[in-house]
């Protein structure tokens, strides 16, 4: 169990920047078709903000805050926002991945496509972001000599 | 302005050049760790200065600021982390053995 870093310098930074760093990702997330940035690296820096806490405030604030459990479903369900939206095409008789089928009421043509490319992207950085969290959780718990988890 | 940033950026310059001189040169390892928390953050944040300077009132100044506080936030911290986990394992340091000498 990895635990609360003892100095106090580092958790006041840590608990005050971790809000910032969330809000960054989400910036990136929803940023990612008009600048550098989208799902995938949204989902890394969302990641790296739960990573931080569990170093920095311990493991045990981490479970706290999220269960090991609800993020395997976030990761699994990142992929399945990914595959439905894509399987949309196909269904509605449109090639795979042409969000074009997504057309609403006064939402038509490239704005469905990018509200497509959005759904997309949130699917992907839900993905990620439950990945990696997840990866970071059982690597630390096989490195304390538990064994896999 | 454009004087005004070319000031800045060269002080931010001359920080890091010593930032990387006193990693290269000091004598132990806490020495050269604070050659890279003072002088290194200073030098970053006086080029960023200049960078938001050069912009002029816009967005991206702003956001050039934001990454100036958030450096300002970091660097010193984990400098601070670090040195704390290498005095942890038991890197001592110089000046500790050069005064146990009689």
């Amino acid at each position: 169990m990895i635990r609360e870093h003892d100095s106090v310098i580092v958790r006041t930074v840590v608990r005050a920047l971790v809000p910032f760093i969330q809000l960054f990702a989400l910036y990136v997330v929803f940023h990612g078709h008009y600048s550098p940035g989208g799902g995938f690296q949204g989902g890394v820096i969302l990641a790296a903000s739960y990573i931080l806490i569990a170093l920095a405030l311990g493991r045990a604030e981490l479970d706290r805050l999220v269960q090991e459990g609800a993020v395997l479903v976030l990761g699994a369900l990142g992929v399945l926002i990914f595959a439905l939206t894509g399987a949309l095409g196909p269904v509605l008789g449109a090639p795979l991945l042409d969000y074009e089928v997504l057309s609403l009421p006064g939402v038509h043509g490239p704005e469905a496509r990018a509200l497509g490319i959005l759904i997309i992207e949130i699917g992907v950085a839900i993905g990620v972001a439950g990945a990696l969290t997840l990866i970071f959780c059982r690597l630390a718990k096989a490195g304390e000599g538990g064994g896999a988890p | 302005m454009t004087a005004a940033t070319l000031a800045l950026l060269a002080a931010g310059l001359f920080f890091a050049a010593v930032a990387s001189l006193g990693v290269l040169r000091l004598p132990d390892f806490y020495a050269r760790l604070h050659a890279v928390g003072k002088a290194e953050t200073l030098g970053v944040l006086l080029v960023l200065a200049g960078v938001a300077l050069w912009q002029g009132p816009t967005l991206t100044s702003v956001k050039v600021l934001f990454v100036a506080l958030f450096f300002f936030l970091t660097n010193p911290t984990a400098t601070h982390a670090i040195a704390r986990a290498a005095l942890r394992i038991g890197v001592r340091p110089l000046a500790a053995d050069a005064e146990r000498r009689p």
